[in-house]
């Protein structure tokens, strides 16, 4: 009696009190297995990281020493350093940034500005994009052929050029979605003011989305900093010390890997002090670039 | 006379200078610039593919069609095929995908519906990290942490146990090197993942909260709402951002040159020896001289790697757009 009284009173099918409950059971259980499975993935996931970091800081602090940054790459057996390697890498990082960074801050503007819902505009963002993951080797390829083998021989400028093209669409990415993040209330404004629109662009919108900006430019450095495979038709790598564009540029990246890849323990040993520098210094600079947008929103 | 004179010369001032100049010379030179940037981004990628294109064509004139099917690669002789490394790339690209998108969903998931909410960031921000490590510190790591473990703890008893099994033992035969298809699929594995999973991060917190909830409402477990709800809303997306993470693993370079074991040879077993269209690029670039077969042959392989990689971030971008907007 009293079982058709609580069937009558909840509306809906018949309810199995045992088959509902043991469902519930194996609902509960799929979900507490995924739910661990996936803990298990992101704990999978931070142990890589700190792995990686681990292994560096394991073999690199202890070659680790005032002469590596005093000191040039020098033969096997003679205690030398990576000065000429790393100058050189900030040369080429800092040159290709620079070279970059203008062409992409431009077409980010004509992109946010300009080509709202335009046909090129659309393919201009499209091909951005997929530079933007194009195989970096084959950037090297290209610069190759337009810039070491037509005027016979590798240069750091080459070098810089590669790093310049896979600057120019992370560049071109942020700072197009930090231009449009520029409420367009502002925008109005400031031409009901009677500014031509450059001006409009120059002095208000960039001033509005610099440090978004900002970003953009050191996440890119970050990003070419530990760039090995376009460099190594390029700018070749340098075991002597040398500033001059024309020649050939030693890199950190480019250094490591012929290092890492000898038989002399102490040129292994600097490809890892190499490798924690480089590591670290590009995981800073990254981090820097995520606290510096965090204080632009 | 005097009273209309200071009126039509004011009233020719506003005909012929409204308010504001419509072509203001600095916005017709800015707006210019500003295009022709865009234009430069386009033609950039033209002359990368003509470029690539024009340094193989001899290399595509001596071999012809077969130079895709070709498995020589005989500095000696001079003659080369683009099989092994073509083979050699798909291959270790596809395992890297099998192993990373299962981690980089879970890992997705956690982030955004499991995990306590102050803790996303950190935990977010610190797998994003993954990804900036430079590609050759993956190859170093690669080589000195995971290829020895790989020979010692890893290979030894796979070989033992499913080495002798019918049909499937050729996949695991072989000695244990440690290097080999397996090991740089797992190095590119462990690259990808956090592309993979930032981008599907992004995509499921696009689903309207008011799905999700209806769906708790309605009884539904963490892992239901997931499957029932958030996957078949985002599916397409999720798609695109494999595909991002394939054409990715397409053209690493130096980490795979570290850890494939550099051999132009196609093995059936995944701990043998194999190269990649990259890795020989990367190592056989240095003993190429300028103007011989050999260099042609090299940049009609980054031809075809650029027109692979082209078309899966095509197809990645196509997909992600909608979702993610951009």
């Amino acid at each position: 009696m009293s079982a058709t009284m609580t069937s009558g009173t909840v509306p809906g099918p018949a309810k199995d009190e045992r088959v509902s409950r043991s469902l519930g059971r194996r609902r509960n259980l799929s979900n507490i297995v995924i739910k661990t499975l996936c803990i298990i993935a992101t704990v999978i996931g931070l142990a890589l990281l700190a792995s990686i970091l681990f292994t560096l800081l394991y073999r690199g602090l202890g070659g680790l020493s005032l002469t590596v940054f005093t000191t040039s790459t020098l033969p096997p057996g003679s205690n030398g350093g990576l000065l000429n390697a790393i100058i050189g890498s900030l040369i080429q990082t800092v040159l290709g940034a620079a070279i970059g960074t203008p062409i992409g801050l431009m077409v980010g503007t004509y992109l946010a500005e300009y080509a709202t819902g335009s046909v090129i505009g659309n393919a201009v963002r499209f091909v951005s994009d997929v530079l933007l993951s194009a195989p970096s080797i084959l950037i090297g390829l290209f610069i190759y052929q337009l810039a070491v083998s037509p005027f016979g021989g590798f240069s750091g400028f080459a070098g810089c050029l590669a790093l310049a093209v896979i600057v120019i669409p992370i560049v071109v990415r942020t700072t197009e979605d930090m231009l449009r993040l520029i409420p367009s209330t502002l925008r109005e404004a400031v031409i009901g003011l009677g500014a031509p629109k450059w001006k409009m662009i120059v002095l208000v919108c960039y001033r509005a989305a610099r440090q978004g900006i900002a970003t953009g430019i050191l996440l890119a450095v970050a990003r070419i900093a530990g760039e090995t495979a376009p460099l190594l038709f390029t700018s070749l790598g340098n075991l002597n010390w040398s500033l001059s564009l024309g020649k050939p540029m030693a890199s950190l990246p480019v250094t490591i890997y012929q290092y890492a890849g000898s038989a002399f323990s102490d040129w292994v040993q600097l490809a890892w002090v190499g490798a924690l520098l480089i590591t670290f210094g590009v995981l800073a600079i990254n981090i820097a670039a995520r606290l510096l947008l965090r204080g632009a929103k | 006379m005097t009273n209309q004179e200071p009126i039509v010369p004011q009233a020719a001032t506003i005909i012929s200078h409204p308010t504001r100049p419509k072509t203001s010379p600095g916005d017709a030179i800015f707006a210019a610039i500003a295009k022709s940037s865009g234009v430069f981004v386009l033609l950039l990628l033209g002359a990368i593919i003509v470029v690539l294109f024009l340094g193989g064509l001899q290399a595509f004139h001596a071999f012809g069609p077969g130079f895709l099917i070709d498995d020589d690669w005989d500095p000696v002789q001079d003659v080369y095929g683009a099989a092994v490394p073509i083979f050699g790339t798909v291959v270790t690209a596809v395992l890297a995908l099998l192993l990373a998108v299962p981690l980089a969903f879970g890992i997705a998931f956690y982030l955004t519906e499991i995990a306590p909410v102050w803790f996303r960031r950190p935990v977010s921000t610190a797998i994003e990290l993954l990804a900036a490590v430079p590609s050759i510190i993956y190859g170093m790591w690669g080589f000195f942490v995971v290829v020895p473990l790989m020979a010692q703890y890893i290979q030894p008893p796979i070989i033992d146990s499913l080495g002798d099994l019918p049909y499937i033992g050729s996949l695991f035969a072989g000695p244990p090197f440690g290097t080999g298809i397996l090991t740089a699929s797992l190095i590119l594995a462990v690259m990808v993942i956090p592309f993979i999973a930032a981008t599907m991060r992004d995509v499921f917190e696009t689903v309207p909260p008011v799905f999700k909830e209806s769906a708790y409402g309605l009884g539904c477990t963490t892992w239901e709402v997931m499957r029932s709800i958030v996957i078949p809303y985002t599916r397409v997306s999720v798609v695109g951002g494999i595909m991002l993470g394939l054409g990715r693993a397409l053209g690493e370079t130096m980490a795979v040159t570290f850890v494939i074991g550099n051999t132009n040879r196609i093995t059936s077993s995944l701990f043998g020896p194999g190269n990649t269209i990259a890795s020989l690029v990367a190592l056989e670039f240095p003993e190429s001289q300028a103007g011989t077969l050999k260099l042609s042959s090299l940049l009609a392989l980054g031809f075809i790697l650029f027109v692979i990689s082209f078309i899966v971030l095509a197809i990645s971008r196509l997909l992600l757009r909608p979702r993610l907007k951009t």
